[in-house]
C-alpha cells in the first residue's frame, strides 16, 4: 500500500541529496516527493508518498530517520489527514474548443490561468484521482501538450503539528 | 582567541584528545599542513591515501578512539573512499578530513576538484561541506560526536582551501545541538521484561553475538549473562574476541565458514539473541531457513536494524551497555532454573561440537596455512593484535587463531577489502605500541598497498607481516575449483617474479622465508624476536579448500564439511 510521510529536516545544503541518495541506494520505491520551507526557516518539510509494505516502509522510516539532518518523521497515512496536489496542464485549444475547455474546467472546479490562440493551461488542485480523471478527459478530447505535477504534500488535521506528533 | 581555520582544525582535534593524525599532504591542504607542522602535531605520513584511511581505521578498531585522516582535495579525497566506506561497513569511528578547492572554484571543474560529499554521501554516517571558517569548530564538534556515539561510523568534513587561512573567534562549542540526531541510550524497559519471558520459555535458546559487542566494549557484560543463563554462544566474524574461544559455552564462528556447531544450532534452536548483529547475508545463508525455527530477538544501538533482513520477534533497541545488564539482573533471579532447563540442549550442542571439530589435512612436506596460524596462537598465547586481509588466510584466522580479547582481531568484514591489512596493522600497532601486532595476509592483498612497508621501516612499526604464499588467489580459485569447473581465470599468480624478502628489504623491512614445515616453529619465532618490522614468505600449497563451507543460497545446515584430522 501507499503511505504518506511528513519528512521534517534541517533547512542546510545537501539534505535532499542525502534523502534521494539513501531513498536510491536502498532501492526504495518513492511515488512523489515534494519538499518547501515551513513556518520555521531553519526546517524544511518533505512529503514523501512510499509503495510497499509495512516491514518496506518500517524500513524506509527507520533509514530515513538515521539521517543527521532529518529531524522528524511522522506517518500520514493512518491520521485524518489532508492531501494536495497542484498540476497545471497545458492542452491544446482553438477557437473552437475553448468553450467545451472551460466546460470540463467548471466541473473540476479548475481554473484557467493562460490562454493564447492554440493552447490553454489549466491550474487543479485536488487528490491524485481528480488531478488522474481531468488529465483523462483533456487528453482523449483535446490532446495534452505538457503537464507538471508537484507531487503530494498533506497535513493533518487537528491542533498538534507533525514534529510535535 | 583569533585562530586561522587551519589553527582552528588543530585546536579542535586536541580539544577532542586526538594525539595522532595519517594522513598525506598536497594543493588544498598545505594550510592545514603549516598548522600541523607548526603545532608540531603528531602525524603519520603514509605513502598513499588509502594507507593513510585504512590506518586511521586500525588504530580505531585497536584503540575504541576516533581515527583521523587528513587528504587533499580531488584525488587525495578520491582515494579515500575504500577506506571510508570499509569503515562504514564496520561501523568504525572516523573522521576524514579533506581539503576542497576554494569558494569561488568550487562547480567549475577546478584542478583537483572532486565533489567528495557527494561521492562519500552513500558510505558516511555524515559529511559536510565547509564553506565558512566560523563554521569549522560546530562541524568539528558535531562531526567527532556523531562518529563515536550511537551506531559508530564514518565522518567526512571538506574544507575549502580559502576556510584555512581565513581567521575567526575561536571558541570550541561544549555541546552539540542536532535536532535530528539523539542516539539513545536506554531503550524501553518493558521489552527487556518480556524478553525474560521469553527465556524461561526456551528450551532451545541460543545467543549470538556480533560486532556490537566488541564496538560497545561491553564484553564483561556478556560474560556475566553467558555464565548466568548457561545458553550457547555463536559469534559472527565481527564479534570474534569478544569471547574468549575457549570458553566452555562457545561454540565458534557460524555462517558460510563456521563451525558445524554453531551452523547446527542455528538451525535447530527455538530462541535466538541476536545481540549486536546485522544478519548480513555471509552469516544467514539461504535467509528464508536462517534460524527458521526460532523466534528471534534483536538487540541493536541501530533501529533500522531491526527487520532489515531478519524478522525479529521482538526488538530491543537500544546501547548493549543498557539491555544487557538490565536482562542480566532479571536472569540472575532464576539463574539455577534456566540452566537446568536447557541442560538437554547445551548436552545435544556440545556434542556436536566435540564430535565435528575443525579439521585439515597435515602435512610432513607441505606448510599448510592452519597450522601457520595454529603456531602464531601458540607462541602469542592467543594475546596478539591480529590483523587480516581478505580471502581464504582471513578466514582460517577466524577459525583457527583462538582469539581471547575483545578489539584483538581486526579485519574487513562486511566490505571485503583486499589491501586493507598492512595498512590497518601500522594503525593498530601506533596505537597500541606496547602489544604485539600480527598481520595475517595473502600473496594477492598483499601487493594492493604493499607500499606501505616503506611507512613500517620508516616509523619503525613493529608489525609483523605473515604472507601466506600459495601462488594463487585462493579464495576466487576455489570458487572457481568448486562452481566454474576448475577454469582458474586469472588467479594463479605462478611464475610471477616478485620475490617478497626482498621488496621487504628494499623498503627497509626484515624479509624472512618458511618454505618447509621444519623451518616455521624457528622462523616464527625469530620473526617475533626481531625489532622492527618483519616481512615473512610463507610458502603454502596453492590449493587448500577453505572448509566447512555452506555455499550461497544453501541452508546452513547444508555444510561441506571436509579435511580429515591426519
Amino acid at each position: 500500500m501507499k503511505h504518506t510521510l511528513a519528512v521534517l529536516v534541517e533547512n542546510r545544503p545537501g539534505v535532499l541529496t542525502h534523502i534521494s541518495g539513501l531513498i536510491s541506494r536502498r532501492a526504495f520505491n518513492i511515488e512523489s516527493i515534494a519538499a518547501g520551507y515551513t513556518e520555521e526557516p531553519e526546517t524544511t518539510r518533505i512529503t514523501i508518498v512510499v509503495e510497499g509494505n509495512e516491514i518496506e516502509q518500517e524500513q524506509v522510516v527507520n533509514q530515513l530517520s538515521k539521517l543527521v539532518d532529518v529531524i522528524k518523521i511522522s506517518d500520514l497515512t493512518a491520521v485524518d489527514s489532508i492531501q494536495r496536489e497542484l498540476v497545471l496542464i497545458k492542452v491544446k485549444a482553438s477557437m473552437e474548443t475553448r468553450s467545451d475547455i472551460l466546460n470540463i474546467v467548471d466541473i473540476f472546479r479548475a481554473r484557467i490561468v493562460d490562454v493564447n490562440r492554440e493552447t490553454m493551461v489549466i491550474e487543479l488542485s485536488g487528490d491524485e484521482t481528480k488531478i488522474d480523471a481531468l488529465c483523462q478527459v483533456l487528453e482523449d478530447d483535446h490532446g495534452i501538450i505538457e503537464i507538471v505535477r508537484t507531487g503530494k504534500i498533506a497535513l493533518a488535521r487537528g491542533p498538534i503539528p507533525a514534529k510535535d506528533q | 582567541m583569533k585562530l586561522t581555520g587551519a589553527e582552528a582544525i588543530i585546536e579542535s582535534l586536541k580539544n577532542e584528545k586526538v594525539d595522532v593524525v595519517f594522513g598525506y599532504p598536497g594543493g588544498a591542504v598545505l594550510t592545514l599542513y603549516d598548522a600541523l607542522y607548526q603545532a608540531d602535531f603528531r602525524h603519520i605520513l603514509t605513502k598513499h591515501e588509502q594507507g593513510a584511511v585504512h590506518a586511521a581505521d586500525g588504530y580505531a578498531r585497536a584503540t575504541g578512539k576516533v581515527g583521523v585522516v587528513i587528504a587533499t582535495s580531488g584525488p587525495g579525497a578520491t582515494n579515500l573512499v575504500t577506506g571510508i566506506a570499509t569503515a562504514y561497513m564496520d561501523s568504525i569511528p572516523l573522521v576524514a578530513i579533506t581539503g576542497q578547492v576554494a569558494v569561488p572554484l568550487i562547480g567549475r571543474d577546478s584542478f583537483q576538484e572532486a565533489d567528495i560529499r557527494g561521492i562519500t554521501t552513500p558510505i558516511t554516517k555524515h559529511n559536510y561541506l565547509v564553506k565558512k571558517v566560523e563554521d569549522l569548530p560546530r562541524v568539528l564538534k558535531e562531526a567527532f560526536y556523531i562518529a563515536r556515539t550511537g551506531r559508530p561510523g564514518p565522518v567526512v568534513v571538506d574544507v575549502a582551501k580559502d576556510v584555512f587561512a581565513a581567521s575567526l573567534d575561536y571558541q570550541y562549542p561544549q555541546e552539540v545541538k542536532l535536532r535530528g540526531y539523539r542516539p539513545l541510550f536506554a531503550g524501553n524497559s518493558d521489552t527487556i521484561d518480556k524478553v525474560f519471558q521469553e527465556l524461561k520459555l526456551a528450551q532451545k535458546p541460543l545467543i549470538f553475538i556480533g560486532g556490537g559487542v566488541n564496538l560497545s566494549d561491553s564484553s564483561e557484560v556478556l560474560k556475566d549473562l553467558i555464565a548466568q543463563t548457561g545458553f550457547p554462544v555463536i559469534s559472527t566474524l565481527m564479534g570474534l574476541g569478544s569471547l574468549p574461544f575457549d570458553h566452555p559455552q562457545f561454540l565458534g564462528m557460524v555462517g558460510m565458514h563456521g563451525t558445524y556447531a554453531a551452523n547446527m544450532a542455528t538451525t535447530e534452536c527455538d530462541l535466538m539473541l541476536g545481540i549486536g548483529v546485522r544478519f548480513d547475508d555471509r552469516v544467514t545463508g539461504l535467509l528464508s531457513e536462517f534460524a527458521s525455527k526460532a523466534k528471534i530477538i534483536h538487540f541493536d544501538i541501530d533501529p533500522a536494524e531491526i527487520n532489515k533482513n531478519v524478522l525479529a520477534h521482538l526488538r530491543v533497541v537500544g546501547d548493549l551497555n543498557w539491555s544487557l545488564p538490565a536482562l542480566l539482573q532479571q536472569v540472575e533471579v532464576v539463574s539455577s532454573e534456566l540452566k537446568e532447563q536447557v541442560q538437554p540442549w547445551i548436552e545435544k550442542v556440545l556434542d556436536w561440537q566435540r564430535e565435528n571439530p575443525l579439521t585439515y589435512e597435515h602435512d610432513t612436506e607441505l606448510v599448510m596455512p592452519q597450522a601457520v596460524i595454529e603456531k602464531v596462537s601458540e607462541l602469542t598465547q592467543g594475546d596478539a593484535v591480529i590483523v587480516t586481509d581478505v580471502g581464504q588466510h582471513q578466514m582460517w584466522v577466524a577459525q583457527y587463531y583462538g582469539f581471547r580479547n575483545p578489539r584483538s582481531f581486526l579485519t574487513s568484514g562486511g566490505l571485503g577489502t583486499m589491501g586493507y591489512g598492512l595498512p590497518a596493522a601500522l594503525g593498530a600497532q601506533c596505537g597500541l605500541p606496547e602489544r604485539p601486532v600480527i598481520l595475517f595476509v595473502g600473496d594477492g592483498g598483499i601487493m594492493m598497498n604493499c607500499q606501505e612497508l616503506a611507512t613500517a621501516a620508516n616509523y619503525n612499526f613493529p608489525v609483523k607481516v605473515l604472507i601466506f604464499n600459495n601462488q594463487s588467489l585462493g579464495m576466487v580459485a576455489q570458487w572457481q575449483r568448486m562452481f566454474y569447473g576448475g577454469r582458474y581465470s586469472h588467479t594463479s599468480l605462478k611464475g610471477q617474479h616478485t620475490d617478497f624478502v626482498k621488496l621487504a628489504e628494499a623498503m627497509g623491512v626484515t624479509g624472512l622465508r618458511v618454505t618447509k614445515p621444519e623451518e616455521l616453529g624457528i622462523v616464527l619465532a625469530e620473526a617475533l624476536a626481531t625489532p622492527g618490522p618483519v616481512v615473512v614468505d610463507i610458502r603454502t600449497p596453492e590449493t587448500v579448500d577453505l572448509l566447512p563451507m555452506v555455499p550461497t543460497g544453501a541452508r546452513l545446515d547444508q555444510m561441506i564439511m571436509g579435511g580429515t584430522e591426519g
